[in-house]
């Protein structure tokens, strides 16, 4: 039986530049084991969530505003399946940070990403987002949101071009299809702690 | 009669320092007197405040004010010092000034300075219980880490007057009582163009009163810049304002090149001044898309969009960014222009000019837009000049406050061109103002671009450049208003204090006015309209 491995019609797997990391999940998968049937409709279930990835923005600056060219004509995010942007924490899927966080709207950002509904993902876009970018040694910057809530994709970039933003937003759409939806738990933020 | 006779005649103690700008040094007591006078001269009154720009001179703090007459636009630059670090004390002038009180409550934020008189001295950019004051020279960076509470409001402002023992006393100023219905909105609400927060207190649908809470995206940039030598500090100003990255950065080029010196060659002139002019119709065609969006339009989103490409493009193939440029250097820009560029320019004008239409077709004359914006926020001319509020917003209520036009840069001297002026002072008025402005920019476009003299784009200047110690200061037009450098060097090769009047700091700050009284889905059209980037309110 080959490796399963996760299919983007808009783009050939081998494309992509760091396919090690998804194997890793795969083989994980494995190991913990799923019967054939639940594992044919976790497929069903995630090809379904993988192409309406809802997003839910947090633009704080530049990245944001290459963020609205993504929705215009030219680039038409709508091909790819997230063209959906929501503003309200209950609709979306995942949440886009884009632009700086300062230390004034962490707490801010940390309460929106609690607020989503499971599943949920985190994009980090843009350098300041990512570590802080130009602004690392300033006084009021959070370096790298991190620190703060799990990040699934980094998308890089001062800001990132159009196309980065499908490269990253491609990404996401391949983790979620191997994600394992029935019984088993595949996120990475810890249980919280009782007190 | 001289500007300085004048002052002389009103203060005599008034010394002047020469090294860079002109700027009158007034003792303290006799600052406010100064001030009123300046204010009321019956001939030359100067009613528009450019700037307050707080400052640490290690052993006293104090205040550069930047004045301007918006009847001769003759410009004057005084400076004040507090008496010790330990009560640094000026008296606030907003009662002369609108834009007075925003402005000193950002020196108060960021250096401790108390403007007795002031009715509302909260924290601007920082949280409340903030600890310290990060632009003074002492201050330790390390003594805020995260703090990952939730932040309360305060909803009494503290005051400040002086005894008759010269002792603080401190009052309260009510915001919002307990009794009123106060709503937030944002800092993460897509109408708000960025991280801006705003608690809105309301009677049923009718706004009472708009309180910006400012800060969510500030990241100190003016404190970076006094570690960053020169050619860095370039850098962080196209993340202002990030729809003026050209003008911005413009700006500080030119105080820099004045500053030390510089002599830049006829062709980077124009190419920046060209730049500068495509940078405007590019953030315009955003302007028009985000209004409509947030009226509810769609379709006449990708009409922006599409034409925006275009300019984008132009913008990529030269400087090799779409949004953010790093385009201009200290001594000229940082690269020639593409072969093309000319081309596809003179390509843009014709089809800009021949589907403008469009846009007038779908959104001018709805029937929705007219009475949704007809008449709405209507800010009067007094108003304008009094808060400060540069750009189209002042030109959309007949205030000439062009910088093009009144100090001219680049080669703006060189070309004719019409300064857009309304006189309704509505969201209308705002609005048409920046399509007219367009094709204003076309027309400026149009007569450079096929003169750029050849020669050499950017000058050779010594590795490390020095500034020889003085004020100094260079203002632009940018695509929102008037933007203004103002550098101190002391002399090294990073400057001692390098300030940025933000152009949407005051807009912000007349949101309250033009809002009072209208409903609450009226806020949301008036602030579309006015035209706010957030990153360039909190730097």
């Amino acid at each position: 039986m080959g490796m399963k491995q996760p299919k983007i019609r808009s783009m050939k797997y081998e494309e992509f530049k760091n396919n090690d990391y998804l194997e890793h999940m795969v083989e994980e998968l494995r190991e913990q084991g799923v019967n054939v049937a639940v594992s044919k409709l976790d497929d069903l279930i995630n090809w379904g969530r993988s192409n309406s990835v809802w997003s839910f923005l947090l633009g704080t600056s530049c990245c944001a505003i290459e963020f609205m060219a993504l929705g215009a004509a030219r680039y038409d995010m709508a091909r790819f399946g997230f063209e959906v942007t929501r503003n309200s924490p209950r609709q979306g899927d995942v949440l886009l940070v884009m632009g700086t966080i300062t230390h004034r709207c962490a707490p801010l950002m940390k309460r929106l990403y609690d607020q989503l509904a499971e599943p949920k993902y985190v994009i980090a876009v843009g350098g300041c987002t990512i570590s802080g970018g130009p602004f690392k040694n300033s006084y009021h910057v959070v370096d790298g949101i991190n620190q703060i809530v799990p990040v699934d994709v980094y998308i890089p970039g001062c800001p990132p071009r159009p196309e980065a933003f499908y490269y990253g937003l491609m990404q996401l759409q391949r983790k979620i299809k191997l994600e394992h939806f029935f019984g088993g738990v595949n996120r990475k933020q810890p249980k919280p702690e009782e007190d | 009669m001289d500007i300085k006779d004048k002052i002389l005649k009103i203060v005599p103690e008034v010394t002047f320092t020469e090294q860079g700008d002109t700027v009158a040094v007034v003792p303290l007591a006799s600052f406010r007197k100064l001030a009123e006078a300046l204010r009321h001269d019956p001939e030359d009154a100067m009613d528009f405040m450019r700037d307050i720009v707080g400052m640490d001179w290690g052993e006293t703090l104090g205040a550069l004010y930047y004045l301007e007459s918006t009847t001769s636009n003759r410009r004057i630059t005084l400076r004040t010092e507090t008496d010790n670090r330990e009560n640094p004390v000026i008296p606030s002038v907003c009662d002369l000034w609108a834009t007075a009180q925003i402005k000193e409550r950002e020196a108060h934020d960021f250096f401790g300075i108390i403007f007795t008189g002031n009715p509302d001295l909260r924290r601007l950019f920082l949280r409340e219980d903030w600890v310290g004051y990060p632009f003074r020279k002492d201050y330790d960076m390390k003594s805020n880490p995260l703090n990952m509470t939730n932040e309360e409001d305060d909803d009494v402002a503290p005051t400040y007057e002086l005894g008759s023992k010269g002792e603080l006393i401190c009052g309260k100023n009510v915001v919002f009582a307990p009794e009123e219905f106060v709503i937030n909105m944002g800092p993460q609400h897509p109408s708000t163009h960025g991280a801006l927060r705003m608690r809105i207190s309301l009677d049923g649908e009718t706004v009472k009163r708009v309180d910006p809470v400012c800060g969510y995206i500030h990241r100190g940039i003016e404190k970076m810049n006094e570690s960053l030598t020169y050619p860095q500090t370039l850098a962080l100003t196209d993340r202002l304002d990030y729809l003026s990255a050209h003008q911005s950065r413009h700006a500080l080029c030119m105080c820099i090149e004045k500053a030390a010196g510089i002599e830049i060659s006829e062709r980077a002139k124009y190419i920046r001044t060209i730049m500068d002019e495509l940078q405007r119709i590019d953030s315009h065609l955003l302007y028009f898309s985000c209004l409509v969006l947030d009226m509810g339009g769609f379709t006449p989103f990708f009409y922006g969009f599409r034409e925006r490409e275009m300019v984008l493009d132009i913008f990529e193939e030269t400087t090799g960014g779409r949004l953010i440029q790093n385009y201009n250097m200290i001594g000229g820009v940082q690269a020639d222009l593409h072969p093309d560029f000319q081309k596809k320019v003179k390509a843009f004008i014709k089809h800009m000019r021949g589907i403008v239409h469009e846009y007038h077709e779908i959104f001018t004359g709805n029937v929705i837009v007219t009475s949704r914006m007809k008449g709405v926020g209507v800010l009067s001319r007094e108003d304008v000049i009094s808060y400060g509020a540069t750009g189209g917003t002042g030109r959309a209520s007949g205030w000439s406050n062009d910088v093009r036009k009144h100090h001219p840069y680049g080669v703006y001297d060189k070309v004719e061109f019409k300064e857009i002026l309304r006189t309704e002072g509505d969201s209308f008025a705002r609005y048409m103002v920046r399509m007219d402005e367009i094709m204003e920019s076309l027309h400026i476009i149009e007569q450079l671009i096929d003169n750029i003299p050849e020669g050499e784009y950017r000058v050779k200047t010594k590795p490390i450049i020095r500034v020889p110690e003085g004020i100094y200061s260079q203002s632009v037009e940018t695509s929102r208003g008037e933007f203004d450098v103002i550098l101190e060097s002391h002399g090294d090769k990073s400057p001692y204090r390098l300030h940025y009047r933000s152009a949407c700091l005051p807009l912000v700050h007349t949101l309250d006015k033009a809002c009072r009284g209208w409903k609450i889905a009226d806020l949301i059209v008036i602030g579309a309209s006015i035209d706010l980037v957030i990153p360039d309110i909190d730097r």
